[in-house]
Order: structure tokens, then sequence, then C-alpha cells
């Protein structure tokens, strides 16, 4: 009989508690965040028409993703770990878009 | 049976495996990491309704906005990322003075970004750029506001994480505070990175 | 064996030390719960009071104590003090920490010092709160824009105080998801939790995503009223409706947070008194997720008739009747649990079976209500007061009750006096129909909610209702005077008075501080009844 609370995921835990990230990942992670940015600034300077939001929200999202991936050590999580990361955008993508169904569909008067 | 002084019954006879408190803390921050996507949330909600409605507005008005101080702010912010992840690796190597380094490096990195938008700020105000100005000043200082909040918070706690580590509670064997405290900074980052286009670069 | 009871020299009972100290800077989750408790009860009988106030001066047209701004704090009271100090918090604060660690086998949830928090953090709010309503306020419990901008009322401190609310609300949902993924005891695998375990399990989702948004809406109105903001003033560009699309993201998953868990207790009190297993264990569990999920889908069904698109109604029409689907789901394996069982009324029984009962008329008449050619007749009137109520009384209060007569020798080592326990809820019963039943008909008729007055052909079925109240308000009487006799007088209470197999039953009653000298290790399901387990059986 175990005498202590016993996690289902405690092989991940060994795996967790022995990976560690390496520093040259991160210099390289910080060097393309730094490109990433640059592009994000000389982009804002072109008119790319409707895909202005389109471009600055995607490469937006590609530093958020290296950000979470390797600072944030999401790539070596548990599946358990990135629902829960995961679970909240696709809310917040209801909340948008589903206001949006209100507001740009009402017909004025 | 009257008075029974006996601590061992009071506090808990279990202790908790190690490495399932490692899980449960590290967890339990992205859990609340979510609430924090979901509280911005709201705001990136009423920007994009906005910026929809009034996109002209939006442009005209962003032009009021400091894209240099923008840029370094985002650069300083980065870095900051950087150098947390580097304190994490450092302390999971037991390098404690490296980390002490980084945790400062950080704070001071935040500190520069708070300074940075007190100037900001202040010049808004000279101009009598206010939040009641227009929705997309509203949005601006709200957006920044909240966020700034939050900086103060992450560089609280990274000094305690400092205080702590200067006294030598972490180690290769013990350093969840430390990855934990990281994940809030770095949740600090990330909605930076999408503040810094959605206001200041509206092409 | 399901009988082992813990004789060790060394159980101390939680309850064992004394002194408000010793629980007001207790970690340990069944004090916690405990405190809980007692705090939402208190409130609960205020707010109740003040309903009562509410339906006495309706009970005939013209002023009978109250004025009409007099009338619109009462039940700005009633509805925020209900809504905020009562039933968020309520069964998953109460039951939820007190029963969780004893369910799937901890010693405590995963973070006791945060757990403590959470209820200062409430405590907190309720102060807050308090101030701010006796000021008083008037804006209704949705403080909806534009109102809430002008209004006299002390908006900012009572957005302070939910936001305070909501912060404790959060920790508690990311505390009991943590606790539940990680802390459950060997063999204690999804399948073998008990159901009120899914059920915080899903609640604690919508405490922890939904919860955020209605922070930071409120956070908008704040500045709406320092600042003017313009986002909520049409004057300015902004949509007064944008407040309410926001506000009903969270209070939409709110009511699931308010029924959920008791949902989770009918599940645990039905097999027990019917010595029957839960009916279709899996599609109870996953049904709770489903209406978790699908909770975040229908919150403009509270707006068809404030201007929203004729898109956006239609969409969230439609998805409002998806919602009943799990629901139905739900009532259906409650009542398939009760077929051939041997079925005992104890008190706690007669208020599940209510539950079900009642439960399924509100439920319905929601349904009614996400018609969108019937909601526009009937949105504000009557017909959603009686609803909600039936959804709310008639479901969370009845499982309220029914969970508080259940676990009452678990969390106290007393029994109750069974016989004026089944005459309280007969009035209980009785009294929330005569209540509510009638306030269909209002509705359906033209009586609109939150008026103070009104025209003489509604007089007697108002008249009715408010006899109703008196009725209801009796039998609580004589609940709380029962359960505050139990706590003094009650006889000691075995460990396992229903012979069950659920883990918090082998422990003793009360349950020492660290719940489990040993941590159990689980080899089957709770609800095996009927087959191994006594001789009564």
């Amino acid at each position: 009989m175990s005498t202590n609370a016993h996690s289902s995921e405690h092989h991940h835990d060994h795996e967790e508690q022995h990976h560690i990230v390496g520093y040259s990942v991160y210099i390289m992670v910080w060097i393309a965040l730094m490109i990433l940015t640059a592009i994000t600034v000389w982009v804002a300077k072109h008119d790319f028409g409707v895909f202005n939001i389109v471009v600055a929200l995607s490469i937006a999202s590609v530093k958020a993703s290296i950000v979470a991936l390797f600072f944030m050590h999401l790539k070596y999580e548990d599946k358990l770990t990135w629902t829960f990361a995961i679970y909240p955008l696709f809310l917040l993508a209801l909340l948008i878009g589903l206001t949006a169904s209100d507001v740009f569909y009402r017909v004025l008067p | 049976m009257g008075e029974i002084v006996i601590e061992d019954t009071h506090s808990h006879a279990h202790h908790i495996d190690p490495k399932v408190e490692y899980s449960m803390s590290k967890f339990g921050m992205w859990l609340f990491l979510g609430t924090e996507i979901l509280l911005f949330g709201g705001l990136f909600a009423a920007y994009a309704i906005y910026r929809a409605k009034y996109a002209t507005m939006f442009h005209e008005q962003h032009k009021e906005l400091d894209v240099t101080l923008g840029a370094i702010n985002t650069v300083i912010l980065i870095f900051s990322s950087l150098t947390m992840a580097v304190g994490v690796t450092a302390i999971q190597k037991g390098k404690r003075n490296l980390l002490t380094l980084m945790l400062l490096i950080t704070i001071i990195c935040g500190i520069a970004f708070g300074v940075n938008k007190y100037f900001e700020y202040g010049h808004k105000f000279e101009h009598h750029i206010s939040p009641s100005t227009s929705i997309f000043f509203a949005l601006y200082f709200m957006m920044t506001g909240l966020h700034m909040i939050h900086v103060f918070a992450g560089i609280a706690i990274l000094t305690v994480l400092l205080v702590l580590n200067l006294k030598g509670k972490f180690s290769a064997k013990y350093n969840t505070p430390i990855e934990v405290g990281g994940l809030y900074w770095h949740l600090v980052d990330l909605i930076w990175i999408y503040l810094f286009p959605l206001l200041y670069l509206i092409s | 064996m399901a009988n082992h009871t813990i004789a060790a020299p060394l159980y101390v009972p939680y309850l064992d030390k004394k002194g408000i100290l010793s629980w007001l800077l207790s970690t340990d989750h069944k004090r916690i719960g405990i405190m809980y408790l007692i705090s939402i009860s208190t409130f609960f009988l205020i707010a109740g009071i003040s309903a009562l106030l509410m339906r006495l001066e309706l009970i005939a047209p013209g002023k009978t104590i109250v004025d009409a701004h007099q009338y619109n704090v009462l039940f700005t009271f009633h509805g925020t003090v209900m809504v905020f100090f009562f039933i968020v918090p309520g069964l998953a604060a109460s039951f939820g920490n007190f029963l969780i660690p004893l369910m799937i086998g901890a010693p405590d949830v995963a973070f006791p010092k945060l757990n403590l928090g959470s209820y200062w953090l409430y405590l907190l709010a309720t102060i807050l709160l308090l101030i701010a309503l006796l000021k008083p306020a008037d804006t209704g419990w949705t403080f909806y824009t534009p109102y809430s901008i002008k209004s006299g009322t002390d908006v900012i401190l009572l957005t302070t105080g939910i936001f305070v609310m909501g912060f404790s609300s959060i920790l508690t949902g990311l505390n009991f998801i943590v606790t539940i993924h990680k802390l459950r005891a060997p063999g204690m695998t999804w399948h073998r939790l008990n159901l009120f375990v899914w059920a915080s399990y899903a609640t604690a989702i919508l405490q922890l995503l939904a919860t955020p948004v209605v922070g930071i809406t409120l956070l908008l109105l704040i500045m709406e009223r320092v600042f003017g903001i313009g986002f909520f003033d049409p004057s300015k560009g902004g949509d007064p409706i944008l407040f309410q699309n926001f506000f009903w993201f969270y209070s939409h998953p709110a009511v699931y947070i308010m029924i959920i868990p008791a949902f989770g207790v009918i599940s645990e009190i039905l097999p027990v008194f019917a010595r029957k297993p839960i009916f279709g264990y899996k599609a109870m569990a996953y049904s709770l997720l489903a209406i978790a999920l699908i909770s975040f889908l229908v919150w403009a069904h509270h707006m068809f008739v404030s201007g929203i698109s004729e898109v956006a109604a239609t969409i969230f029409s439609f998805l409002t009747f998806l919602v009943a689907i799990p629901t139905a789901i739900k009532v259906f394996n409650w009542t398939a649990t009760l077929y051939k069982g041997s079925i005992q009324l104890h008190s706690a029984m007669l208020y599940a079976l209510s539950l079900v009962f009642l439960f399924t008329i509100g439920g319905l008449t929601g349904v009614f209500l996400g018609a969108l050619a019937v909601d526009v007749h009937l949105h504000d009137t009557y017909f959603v007061v009686a609803h909600m109520h039936y959804v709310m009384i008639g479901g969370t209060v009845m499982g309220f009750f029914g969970g508080l007569h259940f676990w009452f020798p678990k969390m106290f080592g007393k029994m109750l006096n069974e016989k004026v326990a089944k005459v309280a809820w007969a009035f209980v019963f009785i009294g929330f129909n005569v209540t509510f039943f009638p306030q269909f008909i209002l509705g359906t008729l033209g009586m609109p909610r939150r008026y103070a007055d009104y025209p003489p052909q509604f007089h007697s079925l108002h008249e009715l209702s408010t006899i109703g109240s008196w009725i209801l308000g009796i039998g609580i009487f004589i609940m709380t005077v029962n359960l505050l006799r139990g706590l003094t007088n009650g006889e000691k209470a075995p460990d396992n008075p229903y012979n069950s197999v659920s883990l918090e039953w082998q422990v003793p009653s009360p349950p020492p501080h660290e719940n489990f000298e040993k941590i159990p290790v689980v080899t089957d399901f709770p609800y095996v009844y009927g087959k191994k387990n006594s001789q009564e059986d």
C-alpha cells in the first residue's frame, strides 16, 4: 500500500525534472525573436490592405509560439498542460467570433 | 480527552512526493496563465470589435504613439525573457550565482520597461491625451496599463525569488518556484508581443 | 470490507481545536469547507429575508411596505447576495472543499494555503459588497449599462467586491482541477471517481475560465465610470450591448457553476437510497463535461430582445437547445437509477427526488425561453423569474439541502432528527411550488419582472405567490432549527450510517485531520450497491 499520493504522470515527471533546455537553444530563439520583431516593424511600413491585421497577428503568433514552446518549455510538457494552455485560446476565439456575429450583423433601421 | 498538543496529528501526516509537488505547481501556474489570457482576452475582444468598426480612427490616432519607444520596450521584454529562461536552466544545473545575475537583469529590464512607459504616458498627458479622449486611447491605456500592472507584479515576484536565492533556498534538486515564477514572467512578454503590433503598428 | 473504522488512539477529529483563530487560520480543507458552509448559509438566509420582504410588497397593488426605489434596492440586494455570496461559491466551495480530497483518497487539496486564501478573499468581497449594497445599490445584480454608469449607486465599490469574489472563485477552481488531476489515490482511475468529483471538476473548469471575462468587464465598467472611456456609451461611439455580451459570457457559465455541483450531489444520494448503482455512469460523467463545454456557447440567449443581430440570435437559440441534451440524459439516468431500486425516503432522498422533478420543470421552461419567438413575449416577465427559481431553488437549493442532510453525520459526527427534517421538507416543497408556479402564469399574462407595482388583474396570483413564500419560509426555518439542534443535541453518528462504499464514508464521522491514516488503494467503483455490500442489501 502506498503512503503518498501517486501521480499517474509519474514517468513524465522524471523526464521533466531531468530535461534541461540548453543555453544555446535559448540564444537561437532570442535571435529569431529579434529578427521577427524587425520584420514586424518593417511590415508595418507597407500596406497589405485587409491583410494588414493577418500579417501582424501571424508574425506575433510565431513569436508567441516560440516563447511558449522554448522559453516556457511547453514543447516538453505533457498533453494535460497542452490542453489547458490551448483551450483558453479557443474560448477567446469564441468570445470574439460570436460577439462579432452580433455586432457586425445588426441591421440598422 | 482534554488538550492533546501533539503537533504531528495536527499537521498532514502524509508528505506529498516532491515530483508530484513539482508537477502540481507547474500545472497550477499554467492554469493561472490561462485565466490571464482570458482576462486580457476581454480587452483583445473589445479591440477587435472597435478596430473593425473604426478602422480609420485607429489608424489616425495610433500615429500619436511612439513606435521607437514601443520597439525598444519590445526588445527589452524579449531580452528579459531570455535572461529568465537562462536563469531557470542555470539553477537546474545548480548554478546559483548565474541565477542571481539573470534574475537581477530580468528585474532591471522590467524596471526599464516601466520607466519607458512612465515617459510615454507623461508625454500623452502633456498633450491632453487620456483614456477619455477616444475609444482607441481608452484601449491603449487600458491594455498597456493592465499589462504594466502585471509587469510590476512580475518584478515583485522575481524580487522575492532573488532574495530567496541569495539565502540559498534553491538548488539543482529544488527550483520549482523559479520555474513557476519564470512562467509568469514569460506571460508578461507574450502579451506585449501582441500589444506592440496591435497598438503601435496599425498600417 | 466496507465498514472498517480507524479506532486508533491517535484519532483526532478535525473539529477538535476550538477558537475562532484556529478556524480562520486553518488550511484543513474540511474546516475551510465548513467555514464556507456557514458563510453561504448565513447569506442565503439574509437574502431570503429580503425576498420575503419583496413578496410582501407584492402581495397587493400599490405600496405595501416600500416605494419603487426602495423595491429596486431590495431586489438588487436579493439578487447580488444570492448570486455572489451564496449560489456561485455555493456547493462547490462548501461540499467541494469538504468532500473532494476524501472522495479521491487524498490528505488535502493541492494548494491548502491558497485554499484558505480563497476563503479570505471571499470574506473580503462580502464586506466590500455589503457596504456597497447598503449605500444603497439599485442597479439590479446585472448592472447593465447605461444605468450603471449614471446610477447614484457606488458601482465602483460594488464591482470591486465582485472582482475580489471572482478571484476567490478562480483560485478555488484552479485548486480543484490540480487536486483532481494529481492527487487521486492509487487505483482511483477517472472511471472510479464519484460523480460528485466529476461534477466538481466540470464546475472548476467554468470557474477558472469564465470568471476572468467578467473580471475584465467589471474593470471596463469602472473605467467607464471614472474616465468616461466610452466603450459602452453610444454618444462616444461605444456599444452598451457590448457590456451585455461580455457580462453574459461569464454569467451564463456561472449558472452552470451554480447547478452542476447539485447534479453531483444528487448522483451521490440517489444510488445510496435506491440501493442501486447509478444508471449509466459514463454518460453521467461525460454529460457533465458536455454541459460545461456547451455552456460557453449560449450566453446571448439572455439578450434576445436587447437589440442583437438576427444572425446572432438564431445561432444562440440553436446552441441553447443543444445544452438541453446532456442535461436530459442526466434526468433520464437518475430516473432509471430509481427503477427497480429499493427506495428509502430519507430526508436527503426527498430533496434529491425534488430536484429531479423540479429541475426538469425549470430546465424545460428554459427551452421555451430559448425559442426566439416565444422569448420575445416572455423576456423580462415573471416567466423568466419562475424559470430561474425553478432551476436555482428547485435545482441548486434542493441539492444543497439534500447534501446538508446527507453528509451532516460525516461533517459533524451527529445525526439529524429525521422526522422533523421530513416535515421541513414538506413545507419547503409545497411552499416553493405555491410561490413560483403561479409566476409562470403571471409571466405569460404579461407581468413584468423588477416592478414594485402592478395592475389589479395580477392581484390574486401575486397574493398566492406571497402566501407560498411564507410556507417556504416556515419550511426553511424549521429546517434551520433542526440542523442547529442536530449540531448541539444530535445522536452520535456512526462512521457509515448508510452503508455506502464511497471513500468519504470509510473514515470516521467526523474525519480526522489527515483524512486517511494510510492512503487507500482503490479497487472498485463507488456505487456497488445490491451486491456484496451489507446484510441489508
